[in-house]
């Protein structure tokens, strides 16, 4: 079979699943009374229950089974929502979350968690939970299973009551699995038939006598009417033994009674309707909660499919550019209309790129929720109360990047936690609610995708960032800094440790990896932070990874490209601004501050230094490295957007080159990346950034 | 002829088995993701055999019953009832309801075909 497999159907659905369960159980938070929310709680763990079954992952299924149990209850109001309530739901779904991810990968979970909170369910179950036995038997109809027998004759006496008919059985049918037994012999009973015109077509008035020789066990016989149990007479009795009689329910009534002619029984599937063609599922994304609205019409893409289409209209977009470039080569009197078509080309390839791009971006919502486990987690370990808020979370961003973003934004969210919030009575002394805000917030501004985490907290201690920073010799001593540019100290490496900062946000990782992950996404992130009021941490992304806006430069005589979200500032240096350092170095004066340069063409082996200090440009860059450095490249030619291409996947990794693209002329460019330039700068031996000390951006 | 099975159930992983197993065993197979759905195509679709969920959104698997077996369009084909509890009170509901059988999940393959057929009376 081709595509992705049932089970990983399965898990897929499971993702959908246990967001809506995350959802529902907020909105339960909210209105513990509204049926609709409950059922759909209710229905997500069911699912995930009846599909893990499938798989036989007993592990999910038991405690989905035990969790759906409480749940049921609450459905049937016979345990009231409350507080404590919510919270032990929340970690159900927390584990639950866990079992998947577990059962997926292959991997264990914590079977202390799960007795603890088994044992917390059951306590909602009362008496009645030994009684729920949890039976998960497929219904068996395996014939061989009974041991031979020496045959026997029985005697079974059937008469239906409507609701058989009703039902949709077919008493001839019960006959040819009986007669799969044995020797049958079925004889009608008609005595009971009314005259012609006294017929209700809807009244069962037939019944059979049925003698059966068999070396099957009267239990199998049993089974055969298994279904219809309840809904006719019944009695089986052998010769040698007396006859036993199986207690009837009361005869159902169901449908109207008034006598309806439409009705024929027994049912006859009619051929002649098979031929009419039958539409199919026509949307496949019901997933159990988002049914209030109605689910909108969607279609499941294998994502490599995607990612092929965006491949190739990257080779449209560059195709358009190098048409649109030969054509200007041509040099022919411009043709008014030539010149009209081909810039509507060009905006028909962006309109295309812009559309399969959005296939790949994704509501940053899942990503979201699952940093509300993350604060309730961290309030937990550190006795604060906290509550997450989520605002726009419908925001689309692509795939990639939610899925890189999950681990600095749960670094952030737990340090926001752990450090931004103060204690209950701390709050409370400072007039504030005791459970802390944290503000999660996602928005397309100007092409970027904007990304805020803002608690309400105390703010920074600049002077204790200060004083660490002055500690950890990350700044001079008799540092004068800015505000903005203390609470930039905090992205430093080496700025946080694991010493030093609580067990739960700490764990040796620092802003600075949050920095590094969100730059590697093209990305930025930056602080503001009010005393008493608050900090804000601020995640600038792209919108996607597949172009980029770049400088078109010159290093040497090769054409590069470099992002222009990592330039600060583009510099034609005076003579007088550049001065050598040591033997090897230079530095170039920036508004007083001295900054190292670096010469990109030397770097990359592919041209010696440039000599002559007004030629070229200077680029200023800010890295984790060494803070701010200047690029020294020849020209700068153009700026525009380029197609992202792997160069590892076509070619092999260049150091100091993160990608590479294809431009109007159709000439491959390597496009730089400025961390490992400084990287391979460093390892070059003597070099201006091993002589200088760090600088930093200054603000302002 | 080929037995034509409307599947009813709100689990994508469900129908895909139900999907698999029953088109291997020669079925034409069609499903409906919601209970709701599943009444609004039945009539096109037409089919021999109907297996629906209980727990759906929308509309139940209780709901699908009554809407099948009442009114003046009310069919006789018989209804199975997918279910992840074997309770007796289930069955009985069920039964109640109009359901012709029942199949507890997770079925296995043979077992849900074998019901399917003794239900229709055809080999597939």
């Amino acid at each position: 079979m081709s595509g992705p497999s049932i089970r990983d159907t399965f898990f897929e659905e499971c993702e959908e699943l246990l967001e809506a369960l995350v959802e529902g159980l907020s909105q339960m938070e909210e209105d513990g009374q509204n049926m609709d929310v409950i059922n759909a709680v209710f229905r997500s763990v069911h699912s995930i229950k009846g599909g893990a079954g499938a798989f036989g992952l007993d592990q999910l299924v038991g405690f989905a089974h035990t969790f759906e149990t409480v749940l049921d209850k609450v459905r049937d109001g016979e345990i009231a929502v409350s507080e404590p309530l919510m919270s032990l739901f929340h970690r159900s779904g927390d584990h639950l979350s866990d079992l998947v991810a577990a059962a997926r990968d292959g991997t264990d979970t914590q079977a202390e968690t799960e007795a603890a909170l088994t044992a917390e369910l059951e306590q909602h179950l009362g008496e009645d939970a030994e009684e729920e036995e949890f039976s998960f038997d497929a219904l068996t109809l395996d014939l061989d299973a009974a041991p031979p027998l020496a045959e026997l004759q029985f005697v079974i006496a059937f008469s239906p009551h409507r609701a058989l008919y009703q039902n949709g059985h077919e008493p001839l049918l019960l006959f040819d699995a009986l007669a799969e037994l044995g020797q049958i012999e079925v004889t009608a009973t008609h005595d009971t038939l009314p005259d012609f015109d006294a017929f209700d077509p809807d009244d069962a008035l037939l019944s059979w006598r049925i003698t059966l020789t068999t070396a099957e066990s009267e239990t199998t016989l049993h089974e055969v009417f298994e279904f219809v149990e309840g809904l006719c007479d019944l009695t089986i009795s052998t010769e040698e033994r007396p006859a036993e009689i199986i207690p009837f329910e009361p005869m159902t009534e169901l449908g109207d009674s008034d006598g309806d002619a439409s009705a024929d029984h027994p049912p006859s599937p009619d051929p002649g309707a098979a031929a009419n063609a039958a539409p199919v599922c026509k949307s496949t994304t019901s997933s159990a909660a988002k049914d209030a609205r109605g689910p909108k019409p969607t279609l499941r893409v294998d994502l490599d499919r995607v990612d092929r289409l965006i491949n190739t209209v990257g080779e449209l977009i560059i195709n358009q550019a190098m048409v649109s470039q030969r054509i200007e080569e041509l040099d022919i009197p411009t043709v008014a209309h030539l010149t009209n078509e081909l810039e509507a080309y060009k905006l028909l390839a962006r309109d295309i790129q812009e559309g399969v791009m959005a296939i790949r971006a994704q509501p940053v919502k899942p990503l979201f929720q699952r940093m509300s486990r993350i604060v309730r987690e961290a309030s937990d370990a550190t006795e604060k109360k906290a509550k997450l808020v989520t605002v726009g979370d419908a925001t689309e961003v692509d795939k990639t990047v939610i899925e890189r973003l999950a681990d600095p934004l749960t670094h952030m969210i737990r340090n926001a936690v752990d450090h931004g919030l103060e204690q209950p009575q701390t709050r409370i002394e400072a007039g504030k609610d005791p459970t802390g805000t944290i503000r999660l917030s996602a928005a397309h501004r100007s092409g970027s995708v904007f990304i805020e985490i803002a608690d309400d907290g105390a703010g920074l201690d600049r002077e204790r960032v200060l004083a660490k920073a002055i500690e950890k010799q990350l700044v001079p001593a008799d540092a004068d800094l800015s505000e903005p540019e203390i609470d930039n100290l905090l992205f430093l490496p080496g700025f946080s440790t694991a010493g030093q900062v609580s067990n739960l946000s700490g764990r040796g990782v620092g802003m600075d990896v949050v920095k590094n992950a969100v730059q590697a996404l093209g990305g930025r992130v930056s602080i503001t932070s009010q005393h008493g009021k608050g900090t804000t941490f601020t995640i600038v992304l792209p919108l996607t990874l597949a172009v980029m806006d770049g400088f078109v430069i010159s290093v040497a005589d090769q054409t590069m490209v470099i992002p222009i979200a990592s330039i600060l500032e583009t510099i034609r240096p005076r003579t007088a601004d550049i001065h050598p350092v040591g033997t090897d170095c230079e530095v170039v004066s920036v508004r007083g501050s001295y900054v190292p340069i670096i010469d990109v063409a030397e770097n990359l082996n592919l041209a010696d230094r440039i000599t002559d200090k007004t030629t070229g440009i200077l680029l200023l860059v800010e890295t984790e490295l060494q803070g701010l450095v200047a690029l020294r490249i020849a020209a700068i030619h153009d700026q525009r957007q380029v197609v992202i291409k792997s160069l590892e996947s076509n070619y092999a990794a260049i150091p100091g080159v993160s990608a590479a693209t294809i431009l109007g002329d159709g000439k491959i460019a390597l496009i730089l990346d400025p961390e490992e330039l400084i990287r391979l700068a460093q390892s070059r031996g003597p070099d201006p950034v091993n002589q200088l000390p760090r600088m930093e951006l200054r603000h302002g | 002829m080929t037995t034509k099975v409307l599947a009813i159930d709100d689990s994508r992983t469900i129908r895909n088995l139900l999907r698999v197993s029953l088109e291997g065993a020669g079925f034409e197979f069609h499903s409906a993701c919601d209970g709701e759905e599943g009444v609004e195509v039945f009539p096109d679709v037409d089919p021999d055999v109907v297996i629906t969920d209980i727990n759906m959104p929308k509309l139940d698997g209780f709901g699908v019953i009554d809407a099948l077996r009442s009114g003046p369009n009310r069919t006789h084909v018989p209804i199975l009832v997918l279910t992840t509890e074997s309770s007796d009170d289930l069955k009985s509901r069920a039964r109640d309801a109009g359901a012709t059988g029942w199949i507890v999940k997770p079925f296995d393959d043979a077992s849900l075909v074998s019901v399917l057929r003794r239900l229709t009376g055809h080999a597939a």
